[in-house]
């Protein structure tokens, strides 16, 4: 149910790089701690994008998967699967997230005029 | 007409903390500490807060800053206890917005009166998930879960449990007669996230309020310990 809420806030960051210009495409990496469900937040930027220059833009995800490592034993850097933020190994808790959290606009697709000179 | 592809490499919430940064700037100049106050709808934060107000916070001058979809019950429920509370409802924008964000915050602090206040306490809009996404400029996160809830809860909603610092449990008057496994509940929330301070209450009784007055006069005194 967030997916409206940040369909809201990379409307807002890909309306700031747009400049007015049509956008077409635009990229996303969302790491899996963040819960998205890609589903519903291509619904809700459907939504979100009615009447902007954005309006019937495609959303691309790159999901990033949740990596963990352990600050106390030398076990590898494991993958979660589950929101268990233990250590396999030694059982500790003191872990670090080392991917997995990242919610970025990476880039976008605009549509320039062909006669624009941007200076 | 030709395609431009244009770099962005941003994260989608930073006007959002852009904004809580000017937040906690005006917090800051005031020595205003402020907490986060998230849960699901019906965990008891009001009724938790009253508890707290029943008895004061020592030399802490608390306000709150009250986050509902619509109307002002739980304003007025705090109100009678003497403390400054603003209301802040979320209903003008998509339908009632879920949860707040750094600007509403920004637009309520001119009527906060922040010279008059240690300790702001923002009740955020009930929900277990988007209020987790959005920094306001707080210093602390703490959620209120109550027993009724079930035991699962943080597996089921780890954003929100991992960004608080502290987990009040709530409504343990009703654990006779319920079936809820407290230890579990426990178990989960260490899961996911090891090291968080877990405080059992019951908002009804006063059972176990003063370990959150006195949570919440610490997270005050953090102000006063800068200024």
């Amino acid at each position: 149910m967030h997916e409206l809420s940040l369909s809201s806030a990379i409307l807002d960051t890909v309306m700031r790089h747009a400049e007015d210009r049509r956008v077409n495409r635009v990229e996303l990496t969302v790491g899996a701690l963040r819960q998205v469900v890609p589903s519903s937040l291509e619904f809700y930027w459907g939504i979100v994008t009615r009447d902007t220059v954005c309006e019937g833009s495609v959303l691309e995800l790159t999901e990033i998967e949740a990596r963990v490592a352990c600050n106390e034993c030398d076990v590898d850097p494991w993958t979660l699967e589950t929101p268990v933020f233990r250590c396999p190994g030694c059982g500790g808790s003191d872990v670090e997230v080392l991917t997995g959290t990242e919610f970025l606009v990476d880039s976008i697709d605009v549509e320039e005029e062909a006669c624009t000179v941007r200076g | 007409m030709h395609r431009t592809r244009v770099r962005v490499a941003e994260d989608a919430l930073d006007a959002n903390t852009t904004i809580a940064q000017a937040n906690r700037a005006d917090f800051d100049r005031e020595s205003v500490a402020v907490v986060n106050l998230m849960s699901a709808p019906g965990a008891g934060k009001t009724s938790l807060l009253e508890a707290v107000f029943r008895e004061g916070l020592g030399d802490v001058r608390p306000g709150v800053l009250e986050g509902d979809v619509q109307g002002s019950l739980d304003a007025d429920r705090l109100a009678r206890y003497h403390v400054p509370v603003t209301q802040l409802n979320t209903d003008g924008g998509f339908g009632g917005e879920c949860h707040l964000d750094a600007n509403m915050v920004r637009t309520a602090l001119p009527e906060v009166g922040l010279d008059e206040i240690d300790l702001l306490i923002i009740e955020n809009v009930g929900n277990l998930v988007c209020p987790a996404e959005f920094r306001v400029g707080e210093d602390a996160k703490a959620m209120v879960c109550s027993v009724t809830e079930g035991e699962d809860k943080p597996l089921k909603y780890p954003l929100m449990f991992r960004t608080c610092e502290l987990v009040v449990v709530n409504k343990i008057d009703l654990l006779p007669h319920i079936d809820y496994d407290l230890d579990e509940l426990l178990r989960n929330v260490e899961s996911v996230n090891p090291g968080a301070k877990v405080l059992q209450c019951s908002a009804r009784t006063g059972e176990g309020v003063d370990g959150f007055r006195e949570w919440l006069a610490g997270v005050g005194e953090r102000s006063k310990a800068v200024a």
